[in-house]
């Protein structure tokens, strides 16, 4: 609570300052906010001062505003109180949140239209561009880091335990047998995952082609209901409690925690984002490699593609319009082949489109780094039908959370998999009805 | 005859308190209200649309048998961290009050926690006792202790309540210590003139002497518990296993400032604000009969 004060007003305070900035000189000043740390941080510095020495007219400057949910606050906060920052990144689950504020945001495909910028639909990665565009098509946001889930394997544990590390598990049956074989040979765990929402329930059902929300998932507009509790679904958590109960399966944590257990050595195998390669590579003193996210032979249409997390760029409305012809020129900038293949080596995100996906390949980016382009395949295996192209949930963090609570109780013991996926689901739509009721 | 002050001027009492009544309005009673107000509205985190829907979002709230839950794990909490953290606090306090050498030394050490923050003591004690890294937790598995605060609901209630008490011990132990020293010496020598042993000193002498310092923490500690712990909460297990640890300031935290629903967060922070008023008054009613000044 306390925290929210001082960052109201820092945002008036910035926002203040930039105006006072913009009168006083010829460059017109573009904040862009943002919540990348570290390394990433420098990067996006990088891609900002590169962007400003290629031209004289606009100033992007890159601003970290704490994590997700703290810059979309202030962002939001902002916005209310009448100076908003021009650009804002989002992370996937406020997706909702920012779309129906209709009035507040400019969408992507009308700034490029009006600001007469080359635009391309099609230059996109299907699956990414899916993501963030309404139901006529139209791309609403612009997709900058976007990862997706990969399943990772330690060679050395592998061959400890007998297991072929060149032929690593490819359907969920054969993750239990390989993770069972690595508990026999004395691993302290088996497999693991990360973001187990994410991973288990909302690629699981895209990549298996089932809904996980009626409307497309959401993508439809307002009276979504909640639909994760399939047959396909409950059987997934079922084997996975079955396989905690055996030791095969471990949990670790709800977001990017479990990790840790993967790099230590703990676990032979994890699901988690693609996005975790440069960690892995940089801490893991075992070999080690990216294979294709499991998925179960017997459903029909598996695997279909997963779904990608992460964030995009949102425009905020400007009282000067003098301000979209530079966030254009930046986004044309920024989705280029070049600037896209770098930032996809810097960090391991996927590229948002197929021209820098096929300029990393030209690069030799792949034999290099073998397994890197596995996120890519996986997202553009199949075009994506209804259920696969994204999720767009009111109040989506609540939900999380709910899963996140549900899931719980099942790898403990206390329900089984279909109990709590409808409790889940159950809960879930509680917090739907809320968004509704809030937003119409 | 009682001592009066009697002011010339009739409005210089007013202005000297202005400036405190200035401060209460606005940092207290102006959020207060603004709490009350916005928890009868349901609004879109942008503010383009504002209804106004009476108590629906109280009435949202308890139908949630989550959150009639989330009070069980709260009283559970406060308490543990009220009386283990007055006592741990006291414990050492009267340590520190007899220590003759090197007794700055020891009190810098035991006010240092005060000075870290509330997230960061959260992690440094996930560092300790992380299932998968932690140093505790090789130490606990040696001795045949199977530590998993990710899906044992005890133990990640554990884990809170010994961050939140370190913390505030640093806090506690100030007050004690000062309320020791005040304590006149000539009374404690009389007692052991007379023959009476450490313990009954501190019993007979000590303890009722403390009762004032005592109560204040008490007031001070329950509010720490119930408002002050989000962080710890946050940054060490998301309220998880299952809602082991989702006291209700978490969650007032989470679906207002994480989630962004603001009518809900405000019924919350109303609920809580009653809770906590109730018990502020109950205390002064009943435990500070028992308070020697």
């Amino acid at each position: 609570m306390q925290s929210r004060i001082p960052g109201v007003a820092r945002a008036i305070f910035a926002a203040a300052l930039l105006g006072l900035t913009t009168q006083a000189q010829a460059v017109t000043e573009i904040q862009w906010w943002h919540s990348m740390t570290g390394k990433l941080n420098d990067i996006v510095a990088d891609i900002a001062n590169k962007f400003n020495a290629s031209q004289t007219e606009y100033k992007v400057t890159a601003i970290y505003k704490g994590q997700y949910d703290e810059s979309m606050t202030a962002a939001i906060a902002a916005y209310r109180s009448g100076n908003p920052p021009q650009i804002v990144q989002v992370f996937e689950v406020g997706t909702a949140t920012m779309m129906a504020a209709k009035g507040a945001v400019k969408p992507v495909y009308q700034l490029m239209a009006e600001q007469h910028e080359k635009f391309d639909p099609k230059a996109f990665l299907g699956a990414v561009y899916s993501y963030y565009s309404d139901t006529s098509g139209n791309l609403i946001s612009m997709p900058f880091n976007s990862s997706t889930q990969v399943l990772y394997v330690n060679d050395d544990a592998f061959k400890k335990a007998g297991l072929d590390p060149n032929n690593p598990p490819k359907t969920w049956p054969e993750v239990e047998q390989a993770a069972a074989k690595l508990k026999a040979s004395g691993a302290a765990c088996g497999f693991t995952t990360g973001w187990q929402s994410w991973v288990q329930l909302e690629s699981f059902s895209a990549w298996h082609n089932v809904p996980f929300a009626s409307q497309q998932n959401g993508l439809g507009g307002p009276g979504t209901r909640l639909e994760f509790n399939g047959p396909v679904q409950v059987k997934h958590i079922q084997n996975l409690a079955d396989w905690a109960k055996k030791g095969e399966f471990t949990y670790k944590g709800r977001k990017d925690e479990p990790l840790a257990a993967f790099t230590s050595g703990e676990c032979g195998m994890i699901t988690t984002s693609s996005g975790s390669y440069a960690n892995i590579k940089a801490n893991a003193k075992f070999a080690w490699r990216v294979a294709t996210l499991p998925y179960y032979a017997d459903v029909k249409g598996a695997p279909q593609n997963t779904v990608i997390g992460g964030a995009t760029l949102w425009v905020l409305n400007q009282k000067n319009p003098e301000m979209y012809k530079g966030i254009a020129k930046f986004f044309t900038y920024l989705s280029s082949p070049e600037v896209q293949e770098k930032w996809h080596a810097d960090t391991g995100y996927v590229p948002i489109t197929v021209t820098a996906y096929d300029l990393a390949k030209k690069n030799g980016l792949y034999t290099e780094r073998p397994g890197f382009d596995i996120a890519i395949k996986e997202l553009t295996n199949k075009p994506p039908t209804a259920n696969s192209k994204g999720l767009r949930l009111g109040n989506f963090v609540q939900i999380r959370n709910i899963i996140d609570e549900e899931l719980e109780s099942v790898w403990s013991g206390q329900k089984n998999a279909k109990q709590a996926l409808d409790e889940a689901v159950k809960r879930g739509n509680e917090q739907l009805d809320r968004f509704d009721k809030a937003n119409m | 005859m009682e001592k009066r002050v009697v002011f010339q001027s009739r409005w210089l009492p007013y202005a000297l308190l202005a400036p405190q009544l200035a401060v209460t309005l606005v940092f207290f009673f102006w959020p207060a209200s603004q709490a009350l107000y916005w928890s009868l509205l349901i609004q879109d985190a942008f503010a383009a649309r504002t209804q106004f829907v009476w108590f629906d979002n109280f009435r949202d709230l308890f139908n949630d048998p989550h959150y009639i839950a989330s009070f069980q794990v709260t009283a559970v909490f406060s308490i543990l961290v009220t009386v283990i953290g007055l006592t741990i606090a006291l414990l050492l306090a009267v340590f520190a009050d007899r220590v003759i050498r090197g007794a700055r030394l020891y009190k810098t050490l035991l006010i240092w926690p005060y000075a870290v923050a509330a997230a960061v003591a959260a992690v440094l004690w996930v560092f300790l006792l992380n299932p998968t890294l932690g140093v505790l937790t090789h130490l606990l598995r040696a001795l045949g202790y199977d530590w998993n605060y990710l899906l044992n609901a005890r133990q990640a209630l554990i884990l809170i309540v010994i961050t939140a008490v370190w913390k505030q011990i640093s806090y506690n132990f100030l007050f004690f210590l000062a309320g020791l020293q005040s304590v006149p010496k000539s009374l404690i020598e009389a007692a052991a003139i007379d023959g009476a042993g450490p313990a009954r000193r501190f019993w007979t002498i000590v303890f009722p002497m403390l009762s004032p310092t005592t109560f204040f923490l008490l007031v001070v500690n329950i509010v720490y518990a119930f408002f002050d712990t989000f962080a710890i909460v946050d940054a060490a297990t998301s309220g998880g296993p299952v809602q082991a640890t989702a006291i209700l300031v978490f969650k007032v935290y989470q679906d207002g400032v994480q989630a962004l629903d603001l009518g809900g967060s405000a019924a919350q922070s109303v609920v809580l604000m009653v809770v906590v008023i109730a018990l502020t008054v109950a205390q002064f009613r009943f435990v500070e009969r028992k308070v020697q000044y």
